[in-house]
């Protein structure tokens, strides 16, 4: 049943690996910079592209993995809906394979879950050339493992994503942003508290002393928060979630390196003297500058996080965080079975 | 399967099992172990060599290495209360239970977080974080003594999956003992972890990949306002049709059950709730903020009304809704004045399958003369088709498994999953032939290898070997054709 492109991607898969020559999956080539460098020979997938079933009601979207995010969320816009997970797309090109292999989420991630939290299904080609279907089309699914979810942030190197399926969300009818002057502690604590409410918080994001909170939702319920949490009107609020998501707020511009610290919400402080912006509730902190690899690593784990060195920098000390020695062990093993010859962008994610 | 151990075999276990240190509750007593014998999938049944009641994770890690080395197998178990015999015990193994591991470690309000022993019953969870305002999503029927690690180990969902996820998307961390006694530390606070998500994979395992030794759970804050209501149609077709109504008008309902005219006039029987007359009950909750929840009220009863309901009550206070809750969560106890006994499917479809689904599942009653209940999470294209037979005569209970595996067979033809809730097990073993092709058979059990080389986790369940595949006539090969098999429990 399968279609020509996955016939002859298994096909070349399969002498790939009688080879043993490494493949580097591409979609639009948008992510080339994260991760472990690239290499190997292209395998281009960006030509496997368009959405194969879709129906609002069901809130399910089926889609072939080299399909633009773009063409995606703009499918979605037409009927009222939207990836929930806000993924950030870091050009035009982006592809939703390329976004789940990243496990890439955006501002809202924390209050309505991340890329891996909204996957139903996931065809992939393995490592073996073989073309196998995880997961499905329904929205609960407890049959075999769910090697779909495995997939988001494997970057690759477990199989080439070939069609996935995605639990799909109404968008909000209304939103609003809010600023509040605050110090880092003040924010953490902030941000926390109000995660214990009912109010309906869709992103945070603070640097250089301001607060911004998005809320989303009935209008009703917009305005009553609003109410409830004061601060000052952001107007333009929109256009700044945007810079946010796709990294074009002035915190983002040069080339000095980006750490992406993911910690604990409620971690307090850290990497102070560096310029920081920090969203997600408290949980995602961005920091500009030469942290140093093993300083970076120790400030994350002891706020019970980890660290990543996101753009730029001395990657030679590697680019995520190392996996403690019996989580490796598991790793090594899953790799072993999906990709027996070590051909799917080895490397990529530092040891597989 | 042959109860009787090697004696020699038995004394190993016994002696590997008291070698822990601290020492360690074991039952081996024939009599004591007769309670063990199953889960809630009580059609089948095995005596384990020993029960192991550990009170500590480590006591757990050293049962593991003791069990890997000796060959034995090792199958986990909370409460028992999995409907698919995830937990029902190796005739030559040792059967661990959790349940002593049972404490709340800790509350934190500020970050929502609860972090819990396995063997924590899921109500628990949430009595423990109800001072903070805060609360643990998933709600599966069992939830009053079903433990967190059962839930964990089979993905629990419940009625709230809809708008409030499965239990795999309020589950943030994981301590787990694998296949070889190591232990793996999955997520934890932040947000997300390095590496491959091994936590998404250990959740829905089955007790396959590890023995889950703690967890730490994501809370969420009470919503302001709830209302729900109860809505009687005429036919089953218009329910249904009402549910993708509803998601369609952008709403999405914290619940949305349904259940048809066998079921409503069970429950009749058993509780006299006086519910209206109707071919189709539909339960539909809604929450958020308050004006919110109100406008949404309205907006599901201008939509019930236009889909045909002709009733419709909605809960004025939480005495009046669980009152309405009554019939949805009592409908299982309800049933068993039906017929003595009956048999729950948990396939799920699209939803807009949901009618047509329906109509051949009554169709298939008529030809088997067997009487057919649906109470289902309709929101969810979850159903739970009931089959009713009387295992006191001579054929029934295979008959009705038979008719079983027809549903399931129609699940799958609509794209849909043979299990949506309650797990593979032992249950359905012979339905992932159906589901699955014979490549990703392989990868689930490369998948298992991976965590546990020896096999020693609950062997033989969740995935079928590719063998017993052939045998039962071969991967996608569809199971009304299929001789009846002569494994245990089929």
């Amino acid at each position: 049943m399968a279609d020509k492109f996955i016939i002859d991607l298994a096909e070349r898969v399969r002498e790939h690996a009688a080879r043993k020559a490494p493949l580097r999956i591409r979609g639009g080539g948008t992510k080339d910079f994260y991760g472990a460098p690239p290499a190997g020979e292209p395998l281009d997938v960006a030509g496997y592209a368009g959405i194969v079933a879709y129906e609002p009601r069901e809130l399910v979207l089926v889609v072939k993995a080299g399909t633009r995010l773009a063409e995606v969320e703009a499918a979605l816009a037409a009927e009222g809906q939207m990836l929930a997970f806000e993924p950030p797309r870091f050009g035009e090109a982006a592809t939703i394979g390329g976004t789940v292999a990243c496990n890439l989420s955006g501002p809202r991630r924390p209050y309505a879950g991340a890329a891996r939290d909204f996957i139903l299904g996931a065809r992939i080609v393995s490592g073996k050339g073989e073309d196998l279907s995880f997961g499905g089309r329904v929205i609960k699914n407890v049959a075999g493992y769910d090697v779909s979810r495995l997939m988001a942030g494997a970057l690759g190197t477990l199989g080439v994503l070939t069609e996935l399926s995605f639990k799909v969300l109404p968008r909000p009818p209304a939103e609003a942003t809010l600023a509040f002057e605050m110090t880092e502690a003040q924010m953490i604590e902030a941000v926390n508290r109000w995660a214990g409410q009912p109010l309906p918080l869709s992103a945070t994001a603070w640097e250089a002393g301001v607060l911004r909170v998005r809320l989303s939702g009935a209008a009703s319920a917009v305005a009553a928060a609003r109410t409830k949490l004061g601060g000052a009107d952001v107007a333009d609020g929109a256009a700044y979630w945007e810079g946010l998501r796709e990294h074009r707020l002035p915190f983002f511009a040069g080339d000095r390196p980006l750490w992406r610290l993911s910690v604990a919400q409620t971690a307090a402080p850290i990497a102070a003297g560096n310029p920081q912006l920090i969203e997600w509730g408290g949980g995602l902190r961005w920091v500009s500058g030469d942290l140093g690899t093993s300083p970076a690593r120790e400030a994350a784990a002891a706020a019970k996080g980890h660290a990543t060195l996101f753009r730029g920098g001395d990657r030679a000390a590697g680019v995520f965080h190392p996996l403690a020695p019996a989580l490796a062990k598991i790793h090594r093993r899953l790799k072993g079975a999906f990709d027996p010859a070590g051909i799917l962008n080895p490397g990529r994610m530092d040891n597989f | 399967m042959n109860a009787v151990a090697h004696p020699d075999r038995r004394a190993d276990v016994l002696a590997a099992l008291a070698s822990v240190r601290p020492a360690l509750a074991v039952v081996a007593e024939p009599e004591r172990l007769a309670a063990f014998e199953t889960d809630a999938y009580i059609q089948h049944r095995a005596t384990p060599l020993a029960v192991a009641l550990p009170d500590s994770e480590d006591q757990v890690r050293q049962i593991a290495r003791a069990l890997e080395r000796l060959g034995v197998a090792l199958v986990s178990r909370g409460a028992g209360t999995g409907l698919s015999g995830g937990a029902i015990p190796d005739p030559d193994g040792v059967l661990l239970v959790c349940t002593r591991m049972r404490r709340v470690l800790a509350v934190d309000a500020i970050a929502r977080l609860a972090t819990v022993e396995p063997g924590v019953a899921n109500a628990r969870v949430t009595e423990a974080a109800a001072p903070a305002g805060l609360y643990f999503a998933p709600d599966p029927s069992s939830q009053v003594v079903s433990s967190i690690g059962g839930n964990i180990a089979e993905n629990a969902g419940g009625v709230h999956c809809l708008k409030y996820g499965l239990t795999v998307h309020n589950v943030v961390g994981l301590r787990v003992i694998d296949g070889e006694g190591d232990l793996l530390e999955l997520g934890g606070e932040a947000l997300d972890s390095p590496g491959y998500d091994l936590l998404a994979v250990l959740c829905g395992s089955e007790g396959n990949l590890g023995v889950i030794t703690g967890a730490t759970l994501r809370l969420l804050p009470r919503p302001e306002a709830t209302e729900t209501m109860l809505a009687a149609f005429g036919t089953v077709k218009a329910g249904a049709e009402a549910v993708g109504a509803i998601i369609g008008a952008g709403v999405i309902p914290a619940a949305i059950e349904m259940m048809d005219r066998v079921v409503i006039d069970a429950c009749e029987r058993y509780m006299a709730l006086g519910l209206p007359k109707a071919e189709a009950l539909l339960l539909v909750e809604v929450d958020g903020g308050a004006e919110e929840t109100a406008e949404t009220l309205a907006k599901v009863r201008g939509i019930l009304a236009s889909c045909g309901a002709t009733e419709v009550r909605v809960a004025k206070n939480d005495e009046e809704r669980a009152n309405l809750w009554k019939s949805r969560k009592g409908a299982f106890a309800a049933l068993a004045t039906v017929m003595p006994d009956y048999y729950t499917m948990d396939g799920t479809i699209p939803r807009r399958a949901l009618p047509e689904v329906l109509e051949s599942i009554y169709a298939l009653g008529r030809e088997y003369g067997m009487v057919i209940g649906n109470v289902f999470h309709a929101g969810d294209g979850n159903m739970h088709p009931c089959i009713f037979y009387d295992s006191a005569k001579a054929g029934e209970l295979e008959r009705s498994e038979e008719l079983g595996g027809r549903i399931l067979e129609l699940c799958i033809d609509h794209g849909g999953t043979i299990t949506g809730e309650h797990g593979v097990g032992l249950e359905k073993l012979k339905a992932m032939c159906l589901q699955f092709r014979e490549g990703e058979i392989a990868a689930f059990h490369d998948v298992k290898r991976a965590f546990d080389p020896a096999g020693i986790l609950n062997p033989g369940k969740a995935v079928p070997t590719l063998k017993r595949c052939a045998e039962w006539g071969g991967l996608h090969v569809r199971g009304g054709r299929i001789p009846r098999p002569d494994i245990p429990r089929f």
